[in-house]
């Protein structure tokens, strides 16, 4: 899960709050595909996406004198771009932004009954694309909430702190959408499996 | 607590429990229920083939090469494109 992570320490902010243009281009090259990926994970749309990474980097760059080191200069950028994202969702739909879904607080799935060991499913190479749509499709339903902690735990492989501090909610809440996402997630795998199996005994 | 209730609680663990952040008492709890539970084990087996399937499908972080440039145009740092 780690080997997304950047080790901040070779980026030196003393040169950044100078506006040493080298060690600029160094952080931008460095973090853009990140923010960048975060962004379409959250927003699900490309020119979204790219709003919400010139927004970041404009408003980190003007923002680096004030850059006081108690958090990492990844944590710090990643903070700067979920909160850009929420912005432009809020002007998106304002009334519709609930980063908590009225739902999230209680069970809003149980545990289905057909319980269905498929880990062992071959996996051809057709089967790997729809997989991945079927991932790709369900985290974007997921709710807000659960989809920032998706980005940055899964996607980013921010520790359960580090995404605490960067969405600005405590662990708990962190751990709890995740659980809610992985099994969100799990199920509808689970259901495309059934599907499939369905359909295999169909064809014989 | 009826046998629905605790494999609901057991499946809030897992979670946790794959990361490795689940306390110790819990942790041997889960693992003693998992023994006998064949449900919950499976839940725990397609979570964690789940979690693989999405980390297989992020590979590389690409940042599209017309997002780049137009980046590196707006923060006026577009002379570092070509090096």
């Amino acid at each position: 899960m780690d080997k997304t992570k950047i080790n901040d320490s070779e980026i030196s902010i003393d040169k950044l709050i100078a506006q040493d243009r080298d060690e600029l281009a160094r952080f931008v090259e460095t973090y853009s595909p990140r923010i960048y990926r975060l962004g379409m994970r959250i927003l699900n749309n490309e020119q979204d996406a790219e709003d919400v990474l010139q927004e970041t980097f404009i408003k980190a760059i003007r923002a680096l004198p004030t850059f006081e080191g108690r958090s990492s200069l990844s944590t710090w950028l990643y903070r700067i771009a979920t909160n850009e994202a929420l912005m432009l969702l809020r002007k998106h739909s304002p009334e519709m932004v609930s980063i908590d879904a009225p739902a999230e607080e209680e069970e809003e799935e149980q545990e289905a009954l057909q319980i269905v060991d498929w880990t062992n499913q071959p996996e051809s190479e057709l089967s790997v694309r729809e997989i991945r749509q079927q991932i790709n499709s369900a985290v974007a339903k997921l709710p807000l909430g659960q989809r920032e902690v998706f980005a940055l735990r899964e996607v980013e492989g921010m520790s359960v702190k580090e995404t605490a501090d960067i969405l600005n909610v405590s662990e708990s809440v962190v751990k709890t959408r995740l659980l809610r996402a992985r099994m969100h997630l799990r199920q509808v795998l689970n259901d495309y499996f059934i599907e499939r199996q369905k359909h295999e005994v169909a064809d014989e | 607590m009826s046998e629905h209730t605790g494999c609901h609680d057991y499946c809030a663990m897992i979670s946790e429990f794959i990361d490795g952040e689940l306390p110790a008492d819990l942790c041997a709890a889960l693992e003693k229920h998992l023994t006998g539970c064949d449900n919950c084990t499976i839940v725990l087996n397609t979570m964690k083939k789940t979690i693989e399937l999405y980390h297989e499908d992020e590979g590389s972080a690409d940042l599209p090469e017309g997002v780049k440039r137009r980046l590196f145009t707006t923060l006026s740092l577009a002379d570092y494109l070509r090096k």
